[in-house]
Parts: C-alpha cells; structure tokens; sequence
C-alpha cells in the first residue's frame, strides 16, 4: 500500500481524536481522546520516515510517545487531585475560568 | 522729563495704588489705605499738570508723541504693542480723569469711613483709575480695547460693591453684560477696520485712512464704526443698550461720582473724538451716532420727570447729558463735545457728592418721596445742589451753559437735517431744567421732614433697622456693607473741601471758552482734530448770540415751571400726572426698555439655554453621542465576552476551528 | 498479502478509535484505546518500525494504559460517574469542524506535490528501523532531545506525585466539605471577569439589586 494510505488513516483517526475531545464531558476519556490524537501524528511521522528512508521519523515518534507519556502522568495526576477534592469529574463543571 | 514719561509716570501711580492696597491692607489700616489711595491719584494728577507743561512745549506739528513699552506680537499684519500715545486730546482726558478722581478720592475718605471694605474700595477705585488711563492713553487699538474691558471689569467690582446686596450683584452682573455686548461690537469692528488698514495703531490706522485704504472699502470702514459706535452706546449709557447706568447707582455714591458720570461714561465720547478720521469717512455711522444722540438726551430727560429715587435721577440726567456730547462728536464738534466732557464732570461728580451727602443725612434711603426742607439743616449741601443744578441746567455765568450752548451751535451750524437735533437739543434743555430743579425743590423746600428736624437739632438719623434702600428689604450690617454710621457733607473736612473745589470748577470752568472771547481748549485740541473737516466750522455769531438767548430764556422756564409745580402750588404735581397720564406711564415706566429687552434677548437665550440643556444636551450629546459610544463599546465588550464561557470543550473547538480555517487558507493560496 | 494485513490494522486502529469516543464507560474506552495501539503497532510494523512497533506495544499499550486503569477504577467510571445534565451540546459543532478538518487533510494529502506519496516508500536499506540503527541515532545525532526527554520524565514523575498526594488530613472518609473550602476564595475586586459580569457582587451590591 502506498503511504497515501497510511496518511489517510492518520487523518482519519486525528480527526476521530478531535471530535472526541469536543463531545465526551469525562476528563478521563478527553485525555483519551488526546492520545489518539497522538498516536495519529506518531503514525504519519512513521509513515513519512518510511517514505523518505530516513529513521529521523522514527526517533521522534518515539520522542512524542515520551512526550504522551509525562503528559498522561501528569493530566491524571490532575484528575485525581479533582477526585480527591470531591469536585465533579465533569469539564462543563469546571468552569471558574468563566467570565 | 520726557512728555511721554510723565505719561508713563501716571499710568503707574494708580497701578501701584491699586496693588499697595490690595496687597497690604492688612498692614496698612484703614487711614494708611486712604492715604495712599488718593495720594497716588493726586500723584498722578500732578504728572498729567507736568505732561500737560512738557506737551506744550513741543510745537504744534510735533505733539502727536507715542512711546511703546514692549512689542507684544508683531507680526505680518498685526502690531501689537504696549504703545501709549500723548497728544493733547490724551492730556485733556488724563487731567480730567485724574484731576476729578483725586476729589471723589478725597470724599470717599470720609463717606466710606464706617465701611469695613475701605481697603478694598481704595483698591478698586485706583484700579478702575488706572483702567480708564489705559484706555485714555492707548496708542492702538489694543491698548484700547484693554483699558475698555478693565474698565468694564472696574464696574462691575465697584457696582457690586456691597455684594451682600442682591441688587447690587444682580446690577452689576446686568452692567457687566451689556458692557460685554459692547466689547464684542468694539472688537469685531477693530477688526472690520483692521483688515484694510493694516495696523492697530492709531496714528497708522489715520494715516491709512487719508491715505485711501478704505476708499474702495467704505462699506467695511462703516461696518467697523458701527461696530465701534456698539461699543461706545453701551459704555456711554446710550439707547438702546443703557438699561444698566440707572441700575448701577446700587454702588456707593462716589462710584455713581466718578464712574458714572465723569469718566467712564465718557469713554464712548473719547472713542468717537479719537477715532474722528475714521468716523468722518464714514459719514452714514457719525450721523447714526448723531441720531442715537439726539434721541437719548430727549428720552432720558423724559424719564428723569418721573423717577423718585434720587440717584436715579440723577443718572438718567447723565444719560441725556453724555446724548448731547454723543451728538455733538458724531455731528463732528469734538471740541464742543468734549468741554462738555469737563464741564459735565464738574458739575455731575458736584451733584452726586451732594446727592451722597443728602442720603447720610436720610440714614441711606435715596427716595425723594421722604426728603423734603433739608434747606435749613444742611446750608453746605443745599449750596453745592444750587450750584450744580445751575451749571447743569444751562443758565450763565455756570460752566454747563458755555459748553451746551457750543454743542448746540455747532450743530445748528451744521445745518440740513441736523435742524431737528437743534430743536431736540433746546427740548432737552428745557427737560433737564425742569427734572433737576424738581429735584432741588422736592428735597430742600417744604416742610422738613422727620429726619431734617433731627438735623436741625444737630443730631443725624440713624436707622433702626438697616434696609435696602432700592428695594426696602432688611439686610444685615456684616462684611461689606455701608457700616452703620453715615456721613454729611457738613460735618466732614474732607467731603467739604472736594465739593467746593467742584463747585468753583463748576461756576468757572465755562470761562475758558466764551464764543468770540476765548478759545483755550479749541486751541488747545486743534494739533490733534487738525486733520477733521470740522475743526474749523466756526458758527456765526448770530447763530451763536441767538443760541445763547434761548438756551438763558429756556433754562429759566424749566426752573420757574419746576418752582411752580413743586414750590409756588405744592399738590399741582399730581394733577399734572392725571392730566397727562399716558404720557406719565411711559416716562416712569422708563419707555418699557427693560421689559423689551427681557422680551426679545433675555428670553429667548434663556428658552435657547433650557432647550439646549434638555433637548440637546441631554439627547443628543449625553444620549447619543456619550451614551451611544458606551453602549456600542458595552455590547461590543458583551459580544467577546460570551466567548470567555470557561468551559474547556469551547475553547478545544474554537482551536480546532481556527486550525481547520489556517489549513484551509494554506490549501487555497498553494493552489 | 500486506494489503490484507494492512486493512485489519487500519479497520482496527479506526474500529478502536470510535470505540474511545463512542462508548459511554471509561473503562471500556480505555480497552478500546488499548485495541487501537495494537493496531497501530501492526501498522508500524509494516511500515518497517520495528522498535517503535515494540515500544508502542510494551511503553504505551502496556505502561501508559496500565495506569491509566488504575486511575480509571480509583475514580470509577460507568453508571457510578453519571454526568450531572447540562453543559454545552457540541455534537454539530464537532461534527462539522471534524469532516471539515478531515476534508482538508485528505485534499492536502491526496493533492500534494509529494510524488513519492504515492510510492511505496524509498528503497529498503538493511537494518532500517532496527534497534541498533535507532539506538545509534539517539546516542549520536539525537542525544540532546534524548537527555531532554529523560529530564521530561523526570519532572512529569515528581509532578504527578506532588499533585495527587495526600494533604495531611483528608482522606475519603473524612466528612463531606464545601467545594468553596478548596477553591481557594478570591478576594472581592481581585478582577475576576464574574464580578464584572455579575455573577458575583459584593454584598452591597446585593442589597442594592434587590431593592
């Protein structure tokens, strides 16, 4: 299959993380939904590494899943203060930046 | 010493006055405030004497002499200087300026006495002196316009005087304002003149006069002195803009002395005399002056029949006397005008220090309605009254028959038209006999009254109860006010010797110009009236020995009508009123001038400043322009802030959003 | 034969996708999320990423999900978690913006000038994608982002600690407090946009509405 291929799925499955973000109202699942829009971007990254024959792709795939990583870390570590606080687990609820 | 020091010198003597005693009145005292302000305007009095020598001196081509100070703004087409200019008609005014002023000074020292405003009233008389010099003495027309509005500012300070008084304020804000309409015609007519001539100064402006600037501009040289002539009716107390001098006598008397009668209100008889190559130009705004002239000397004489307040009487007598001198410079006789001037200024200061005399001895009630036989009481005052409704009147050997009697002539010499000023004129003297004896005769003869037997018994009255006497309302005798004591002429050296130094003025002042005898201020005034078509308009002797009969033969029937009515048949006067009683109406109702003027100028600016404060102010400026920027900027503020939802999925859209139109804008322009 | 194996990832890897966004328990999407990594692992293997391949299957599906699980079942999901009604409807908003966005990204991949889009990719050189040529790569030309990532880890390891431990004195058990304990309370007129909107007022200025 050519890379147009796999760009494609990337795309597709980027814009599937997009959306979850905008609709789901659960930070858990929205920190989810970031993820595959990561995972989107890692396999365009190995998609073009591929393309070009240069393993400069692969190293910073690898870079973001680091990157994903700390950011999963921290994001939960973040949920579970809230829990921890009993705040409602609800984004639209949180909502003191208003104004 | 220069001609032109001396001048400077009597510029700065009532300058420094006026500062000393505003400044250090607190150090000073009440004698030490007196003393230097009358010092300073007998100073200065004696620099104009010193002026008037050094003047003489130069001959005759060669005493038209400016000096400038400082040059303000020169540039292309305007000289602004601190430029005075000495010629003899500038010496004329200082000597009567400061010759008078330093009398009325000398009586201010006792009538003021009680006041607890002394310093304050020597200091705004110095200033209103030093005013009336810059304006006297100017040598442009900015000096012109400066010692115009100080003087007009002078006024106002002195005519509101007693500012607890609501009438007085309400005076002095009603002279104030129509001084201002005044100013704007002055103003706006320097400018008219201005345009063509090139210069304010004056001898520039008369050079470019003779020299054609406005011969194709006639029409803006008549504009700009009817403009001017705006400015000198409103200082002059001339119809239609004099409804402010009879208000003004709310200020103590020695302010009505010398304010308004010897000198500020001859302003616009000095402005007309100074500005004569322009005026005679312009022939159509000197007949207007002539006209306005005729017709106020008739119409203030016809109201000073019926007033009762005394000053008041007094004041529209002004008011006629300043008509005549109005006619005579706008007919084109400045010398007859302006000793009339000094002759008036003698005689007008004379009868208002006695009028201020008659009023202490009524504890401050001014209405003839309640005096009656001081004769007895008070010799001193009766005489000085005698005296100066003799000069005033017209009968010789007084100084005010040589001078009206010359008026009289030269425009009856002028011939045409100027017959009908002629005939007024006589109309006019036959009123102002009749008034001012009615005065005389009410106040001094009869029965004396209450306060008059109490005089005789060597005691003064003394009011109770301290009124207003214009509108009897009771008042309080705090800061400000005359204090609770008065005084007479008979009992104070100073108001006694200022007054007899007035009368003598007043019996021989005429002297100096007897037709066909001498000619001492013809001659004196001719270096600066050289260039008028005038100057030299000598009436016939006929004319002239004829003018003097009627002018002897009509003054002596007003006072034996005036004996009649109120003497010989006392009662009479009010049958008199019944028999003529449309005709009584309107002299006491002063021919309605006031209620016209509320009529067509005060309410309509009134109703415009409530439309434009509700209507306009309110809607327009506050509503729509204030408010409708607010509210366009809130609803704007409101429309961005319905972004700040705070909720974390907007915010994930609106980048997305903004990510998906970036990438689309990058897709088009690749394309 | 590749394309066979290709179209099972891809259907996965977008079959796991829709499953994160679309299924309503979090535990569940979280599975879904871990179905999709598998996928992905398979995609980047055929396209010769061997030790990303790995990697993704033991760091990502097999680290990062863990612990993601553990948070999901400490906070609970499902029927437990129900979300309060209310909140902003974006389902059309979010549609919209993702076809439009995916309608971009496919003209601008299938419209590019990239020729060798189309291609299969450039030659095959052995030991593409091993671990030793990555290895090599990280310890030569990328050896600074690689410190940098580790020194990331390292800060996002502490943070998380520091963020979600225990203050002395909470525990679940203690009694229920005020969310407004927590927050810390601005002090009236600090500027936050609520009072000038209103949604906040100082007591006077309650007063006054009400009157």
């Amino acid at each position: 299959m050519s890379i147009a291929w796999y760009l494609v799925v990337s795309a597709l499955i980027f814009c599937i993380g997009a959306g979850g973000v905008l609709v789901r109202r659960n930070p858990l699942v929205i920190l989810l939904c970031l993820e595959l829009m990561l995972n989107a971007a890692n396999l365009a990254l190995i998609a073009f590494s591929r393309m070009h024959g240069n393993d400069d792709g692969q190293i910073f795939a690898l870079i973001v899943m680091v990157v994903a990583a700390c950011e999963v870390t921290v994001g939960l570590g973040l949920i579970v203060a809230i829990f921890r606080r009993r705040l409602p687990i609800d984004v639209d609820q949180l909502r003191e930046l208003q104004g | 010493m220069s001609t032109t020091t001396w001048a400077w010198l009597v510029l700065l003597f009532p300058l420094l006055g006026a500062t000393i005693n505003g400044l250090g009145y607190r150090r000073l005292g009440r004698v030490g405030a007196g003393i230097v302000g009358t010092a300073s305007i007998g100073l200065a009095f004696l620099c104009a004497v010193g002026a008037l020598f050094s003047l003489q001196g130069h001959d005759a081509e060669h005493r038209a002499l400016v000096s400038s100070l400082w040059d303000y703004a020169v540039t292309g087409d305007v000289d602004a200087k601190l430029s005075i200019l000495v010629d003899p008609l500038s010496v004329y005014m200082m000597l009567v300026v400061t010759g008078i002023s330093t009398l009325i000074h000398l009586y201010s020292v006792s009538y003021m006495k009680g006041d607890r405003g002394y310093a304050r009233y020597f200091s705004y008389l110095n200033f209103f002196v030093f005013s009336m010099l810059v304006l006297v003495l100017g040598g442009n027309f900015l000096m012109l316009i400066v010692g115009w509005a100080f003087v007009g500012a002078a006024s106002y300070l002195l005519i509101s005087f007693w500012y607890r008084r609501g009438t007085a304020t309400a005076a002095g804000i009603k002279a104030f304002v129509i001084n201002v309409v005044g100013d704007v015609g002055l103003v706006l007519g320097t400018f008219f003149v201005l345009r063509h001539s090139g210069t304010l100064d004056f001898l520039g402006t008369f050079r470019a006069v003779h020299g054609g600037a406005f011969d194709s501009h006639n029409g803006a040289l008549v504009a700009g002195c009817l403009l001017i002539l705006v400015g000198a009716f409103a200082k002059s107390a001339q119809i239609p803009l004099h409804t402010w001098l009879p208000d003004a006598m709310e200020g103590p008397t020695p302010v009505s002395s010398l304010i308004h009668a010897a000198t500020m209100v001859t302003a616009g008889v000095y402005l007309i005399a100074r500005l004569h190559p322009l005026f005679e130009a312009a022939p159509a705004a000197a007949d207007t002056a002539a006209v306005i002239g005729c017709l106020t000397l008739l119409i203030a004489g016809t109201i000073a029949l019926t007033q009762t307040d005394i000053k008041r009487v007094i004041a529209y007598s002004t008011m006629s006397q300043i008509g005549y001198m109005i006619m005579a410079v706008g007919a084109g006789g400045y010398v007859a005008g302006l000793f009339h001037l000094m002759t008036h200024a003698f005689f007008k200061a004379l009868l208002f220090m006695a009028a201020g005399s008659i009023i202490g001895a009524m504890a401050g009630a001014q209405s003839l309605d309640r005096m009656s036989g001081f004769r007895k009481a008070m010799p001193f005052t009766f005489g000085c009254f005698v005296v100066g409704g003799l000069a005033l009147s017209g009968v010789p050997p007084f100084s005010g028959f040589f001078s009206k009697d010359e008026i009289l002539a030269f425009v009856g010499n002028r011939g045409g038209w100027f017959v009908a000023p002629y005939v007024v004129g006589y109309i006019g003297a036959f009123l102002t006999a009749v008034y001012t004896w009615r005065m005389i005769f009410r106040a001094f003869w009869g029965e004396p009254c209450a306060e008059a037997r109490e005089l005789e018994h060597g005691h003064l009255a003394h009011a109770e109860v301290p009124t207003n006497p214009a509108n009897g309302e009771e008042e309080d005798t705090d800061v400000g006010f005359p204090g609770p004591e008065h005084t007479i002429a008979e009992w104070a050296l100073p108001m006694k010797v200022a007054m007899t130094l007035l009368a003598i003025g007043a019996t021989v002042a005429g002297l100096v110009q007897i037709p066909e005898v001498d000619h001492v201020i013809t001659n004196f005034l001719e270096p600066t009236f050289a260039d008028s078509k005038y100057i030299h308009d000598e009436a016939g002797s006929g004319l002239v020995f004829f003018g003097m009969a009627l002018g002897t033969v009509v003054a002596l029937l007003g006072i034996a009508l005036a004996h009649r009515i109120w003497v010989a048949k006392p009662g009479s006067a009010a049958a008199w009123r019944e028999r003529f009683k449309p005709a009584y109406t309107l002299f006491v109702n002063k021919w309605w001038f006031d209620e016209a003027i509320d009529l067509l100028v005060v309410r309509p600016f009134a109703a415009f400043g409530t439309f434009s404060r509700r209507t306009f102010e309110r809607v327009v400026v506050e509503g729509t322009l204030v408010d409708g920027t607010t509210s366009v900027v809130r609803a704007g503020s409101a429309a961005v802030r319905a972004i700040q939802t705070g909720l974390l999925r907007y915010y994930a859209a609106l980048l997305l959003l903004g990510g998906a139109a970036v990438l689309l804008y990058f897709l088009i322009s690749a394309s | 034969m590749s394309a066979i194996v290709f179209f099972i990832a891809a259907i996965g890897a977008i079959a796991g996708a829709i499953g994160v966004v679309a299924l309503r328990n979090p535990f569940y999407s979280v599975l879904a999320l871990v179905g999709h990594l598998l996928s992905l692992a398979a995609l980047f293997l055929l396209l010769r990423a061997e030790f990303v391949a790995a990697a993704q299957v033991v760091v990502y599906a097999g680290a990062v999900m863990v612990l993601y699980l553990f948070v999901v079942s400490y906070i609970g999901g499902g029927s437990l978690q129900q979300l309060t009604p209310g909140g902003a409807q974006l389902r059309g908003v979010a549609a919209a913006a993702v076809l439009a966005l995916f309608a971009e990204l496919a003209i601008a991949i299938l419209g590019s000038g990239l020729q060798a889009v189309d291609s299969d990719g450039a030659p095959y050189v052995t030991g593409f994608g091993t671990p030793a040529q990555i290895g090599e790569a990280l310890l030569t030309k990328f050896l600074f982002p690689f410190e940098v990532a580790s020194l990331l880890l390292l800060v996002a390891a502490v943070g998380a600690v520091v963020l979600a431990r225990r203050r002395a004195g909470t525990t679940l058990d203690d009694a229920e407090r005020d969310a407004a304990h927590y927050i810390t309370p601005r002090s009236l007129f600090s500027g936050t946009m609520a009072e000038a909107v209103g949604t906040v007022r100082t007591p006077e200025e309650t007063v006054e509405a009400q009157r």
